[in-house]
């Protein structure tokens, strides 16, 4: 193939920058998503992921009001 | 004050929860199908013919002309958010533009040096300033790094938004330019052959796998912009819990 060097190259860039916009949102996400858990274990939670007033705290951390 | 701010965003959160639902339904069936589609575009660019005159370097436009798109969809995309956020105050919008602006830094960048690696063995240079499009795709690039700057130097995320929303549509101006400055002036870059008020003057051996590649990258571009938007989403629940917890915490001190 003639110019195989420019043609290769232009998907090889393409593919690694698809890979590494992959990666970051795979991270990103895992890396956010364990710091709710985080947040979660130490006893926080969402308004509206907690759990009904009379329900006991299945996490057994305190429950913050 | 702070107190009914406090009140405003935690009600606003509702919309996003919907929406991280609706993210996770659509996310594995928009990847498949971008996969899907980017196997057939491959194969397709590489088996089709080379043109008679630029050879197999017509192979690189089957990746060019889609981030070129993209560089160009995207950027509409944060306007059309940019007017969301000025107008409704809609918090997915904030969101939204903020998720969009490194996605189309990227294209924008595979855009230029795809651009590059065709021009040098068909107009015999890398680059060329005296361009129009070049430059104009090139002051593009500048602007999506800008607002992730931008994004970055205010704390506040809701005025961060506002000010990114401002800037987005002041730029928008540069969007006509890019399309139309191979029409308006005299450039190296030729001129459009798929988007034409008469129809595509492209020949259908390569507009067949462009369209193909095009369409995997937008997909593309939607599955990783729902996948960033729903990471900004979390990454604003875990700061909102983080200053609350703060809260209880003094409060409890100060008891």
């Amino acid at each position: 193939m003639k110019y195989a060097f420019y043609v290769f190259t232009s998907y090889g860039v393409a593919g690694v920058m698809t890979l590494c916009l992959i990666a970051w949102v795979w991270l990103d996400g895992r890396a956010r998503r364990q710091e709710l858990a985080e947040l979660e274990a130490s006893g926080f939670r969402r308004r509206s992921s907690r759990p009904a007033p009379e329900t006991p705290d299945d996490m057994g951390g305190e429950t913050k009001a | 004050m702070t107190e009914s701010l406090a009140i405003t965003k935690l009600s606003d959160l509702a919309n996003p929860t919907r929406f991280m639902a609706l993210v996770a339904r659509l996310v594995p069936w928009l990847a498949a199908i971008t996969a899907l589609l980017f196997a057939v575009g491959l194969y397709m660019s590489f088996t089709t013919e080379g043109d008679y005159q630029q050879g197999d370097t017509v192979r690189i436009m089957y990746v060019h002309v889609p981030a070129a798109w993209l560089a160009m969809m995207c950027y509409t995309i944060m306007a059309l958010s940019a007017i969301g956020t000025l107008v409704w105050r809609h918090p997915l919008a904030d969101v939204s533009h903020k998720a969009a602006a490194p996605l189309g830094a990227a294209f924008t960048l595979l855009a230029l040096i795809t651009g590059s690696l065709w021009g040098k063995p068909m107009w015999g240079t890398w680059w060329t300033w005296g361009d129009a499009r070049l430059t104009s795709v090139f002051i593009l690039f500048l602007m999506y790094l800008g607002l992730i700057a931008l994004n970055r130097a205010i704390d506040d995320p809701s005025r961060a938004a506002r000010v990114a929303a401002v800037l987005i549509l002041v730029g928008f101006v540069n969007i006509p330019i890019i399309k139309f400055s191979v029409e308006w002036w005299n450039t190296l870059h030729q001129k459009s052959s798929v988007l034409r008020l008469d129809g595509p003057t492209i020949d259908p051996e390569f507009l067949r796998p462009l369209l193909v590649m095009a369409l995997a990258f937008t997909l593309l571009f939607f599955t990783l912009h729902l996948l960033a938007m729903r990471n900004e989403i979390l990454r604003r629940r875990v700061s909102a819990q983080r200053r609350m917890s703060a809260r209880i915490a003094s409060r409890g001190d100060a008891a």
